[in-house]
């Protein structure tokens, strides 16, 4: 008995050193960093301050929490209006199709996000694809000028987005009883109504984890906003980058990541309440 | 019940809308005109160009060994770490298992903040090791779900008739549990290398000055302008994705 108890020790010391060690310490001080000054040449005065919190009020920063969160709720609604039937549909199809349609999603999943964002430049870029077509259909006479713009942005966070969704949906929609469906359309119910009062509310629990997988990381994917947006959109991701590289300013780069992560936690907290018991981390 | 069509339709638009900047970018990697916008004829020189290029082979490189010990560690934390919160149920051990979980659960910019800001305070070098340090917390949420789940659903009858049958607790280990055990470590490992192979946010917070990863590479390449060598490293990689995973259901095929 002793012996498997000792056992056991050794097992967890691992998780538990490293855990403490790089996750959540390095945690801890970022907390504590946000309440200290910058320092005047490098690095960080350990005087305690609340200026870190005060400047994300002023209007320029609190614009661009204000956008950002903007952008990702935007990105999340498309991405759950497209998503969705795709994985429910997905979902009915036979098994050869499923494994096929898999594949299909997986390729471009496994593949860099950088490197697929890359082909949305061709499209976009000024006289490039998109511009080909529209204007050899005689729909635009210019180039749109789609690169660098908002709309561009929210075709890059869709794209990155989108198989999170289609995942997650999926993976309850499949789960899904079609007897169920079957016998509220035997009591009368209308194709609508069955699938609104059955599929949808058993399909619920995935829409809502591919909404947190899309909301979350679209908060920090600074890079998409930065490729296909040139510099014109300005994410809270943006500014933590800038501060903690060009400006210096760890202190306030670390304010600015603690409420972006109350903000996460938040969310989390929202998703587990209403969908109860399910957990995010099953359906990464 | 009859079966609809649109709903056959709509998933392949869609699917057709995403593969269309994938094909675009294999179609113009083999474009003899830099602009991107001409078609200057058929060539293979911007993958000339590639394979000479000294820094991306460097950089894919250090991204391998970087994936790679990443995965390591993270096997060996997170499988034991699953092992002996799964023979030991305790609140604390719940609080660590959250706690080791939140790194993808927070926005990776709050990762590479979170490990610049303390890296920079221990005074720790930047490189190799701290980018390792930073995919390794990463990678292990990966394997650790996956082995848990695993071992949630394995009977421990199967345990406890080894032991009972005079087997050392290391020869059960290496004869039943890691058997059952090993699909999830290998399905967390993929989901992990690929995780690490492509990550740009947290590596561009703690890579030094002299060592690049692949990702990292490309994101700089990008920001400076559009180089149709980038197009002809975007076909290899995907040339080399497909290729693995349609091994991968190969051999799923051939098991089912």
């Amino acid at each position: 008995m002793n012996k498997k108890k000792d056992n056991h020790w050794m097992l967890l010391a691992p998780i538990y050193l490293f855990t403490i060690l790089f996750v959540a310490l390095p945690i801890l001080y970022m907390f504590l960093l946000s309440f200290l000054s910058r320092a005047q040449v490098w690095g960080v005065d350990f005087t305690f301050t609340l200026d870190n919190y005060k400047k994300i009020l002023e209007p320029l920063y609190l614009d661009t929490f204000v956008q950002s969160l903007k952008l990702a709720l935007v990105s999340t609604v498309l991405v759950a209006l497209i998503g969705y039937p795709y994985g429910f549909f997905m979902a009915r199809m036979n098994d050869r199709w499923k494994k096929r349609m898999m594949l299909l999603i997986m390729i471009p999943f496994w593949t860099s996000g950088l490197i697929r964002l890359y082909g949305w430049i061709i499209v976009f870029r000024s006289n490039g694809v998109l511009d080909k077509i529209l204007q050899g259909m005689g729909l635009t006479e210019e180039p749109l000028k789609l690169l660098y713009s908002y709309p561009a942005v929210v075709v890059g966070m869709i794209y990155v987005l989108l198989p999170f969704m289609i995942l997650s949906v999926y993976s309850s929609a499949e789960k899904l009883d079609d007897t169920l469906v079957e016998a509220a359309r035997d009591l009368g119910a209308s194709p609508f109504k069955a699938f609104w009062t059955v599929s949808f509310k058993l399909t619920l629990p995935g829409l809502l984890s591919g909404v947190v997988l899309s909301f979350i990381p679209s908060m920090g994917l600074f890079f998409i906003a930065d490729i296909l947006g040139g510099n014109k959109i300005v994410l809270v991701g943006s500014v933590i980058q800038e501060q903690v590289t060009k400006g210096r300013n760890q202190p306030f780069a670390a304010a600015l990541s603690a409420v972006l992560m109350i903000l996460t936690s938040l969310m989390i907290r929202l998703y587990r309440k209403i969908t109860g018991t399910a957990k995010l981390e099953n359906i990464v | 019940m009859k079966t609809k069509k649109w709903p056959f339709v709509y998933v392949g638009v869609i699917t057709a809308i995403t593969y269309i900047p994938i094909l675009l970018t294999v179609v113009y990697s083999f474009n003899e005109s830099k602009i991107s916008s001409v078609w200057g004829g058929f060539s293979l020189k911007w993958y000339v160009e590639l394979f000479r290029d000294r820094d991306i082979g460097e950089a894919l490189a250090n991204s391998l060994i970087l994936a790679v010990s990443s995965c390591i560690l993270a096997v060996v934390i997170g499988t034991t770490g699953a092992l002996g919160m799964h023979r030991k149920k305790s609140r604390i051990n719940d609080g660590v298992a959250y706690l080791s979980m939140l790194p993808i659960m927070i926005p990776e910019i709050i990762l590479g903040m979170v490990f610049l800001s303390v890296f920079s305070f221990m005074g720790l070098p930047f490189g190799m090791v701290t980018l390792v340090i930073a995919h390794t917390t990463f990678c292990i949420p990966y394997i650790y779900s996956m082995v848990k789940a695993r071992l949630a659903g394995m009977d421990p009858a199967l345990e406890e008739a080894a032991l009972d049958l005079g087997a050392s607790p290391v020869r059960v280990f290496f004869d039943v549990t890691l058997p059952l055990i090993l699909p999830a470590i290998l399905s967390g490992c993929v989901l992990a290398f690929a995780m690490s192979f492509d990550d740009v946010v947290i590596s561009i917070f703690v890579t030094g000055p002299t060592v690049n990863t692949l990702p990292v590479k490309i994101y700089t390449k990008m920001k400076t302008g559009v180089t149709p060598e980038i197009n002809a490293l975007a076909t290899v990689m995907l040339a080399a994705t497909i290729f693995i995973l349609f091994v991968a259901h190969l051999l799923g095929r051939r098991k089912s």
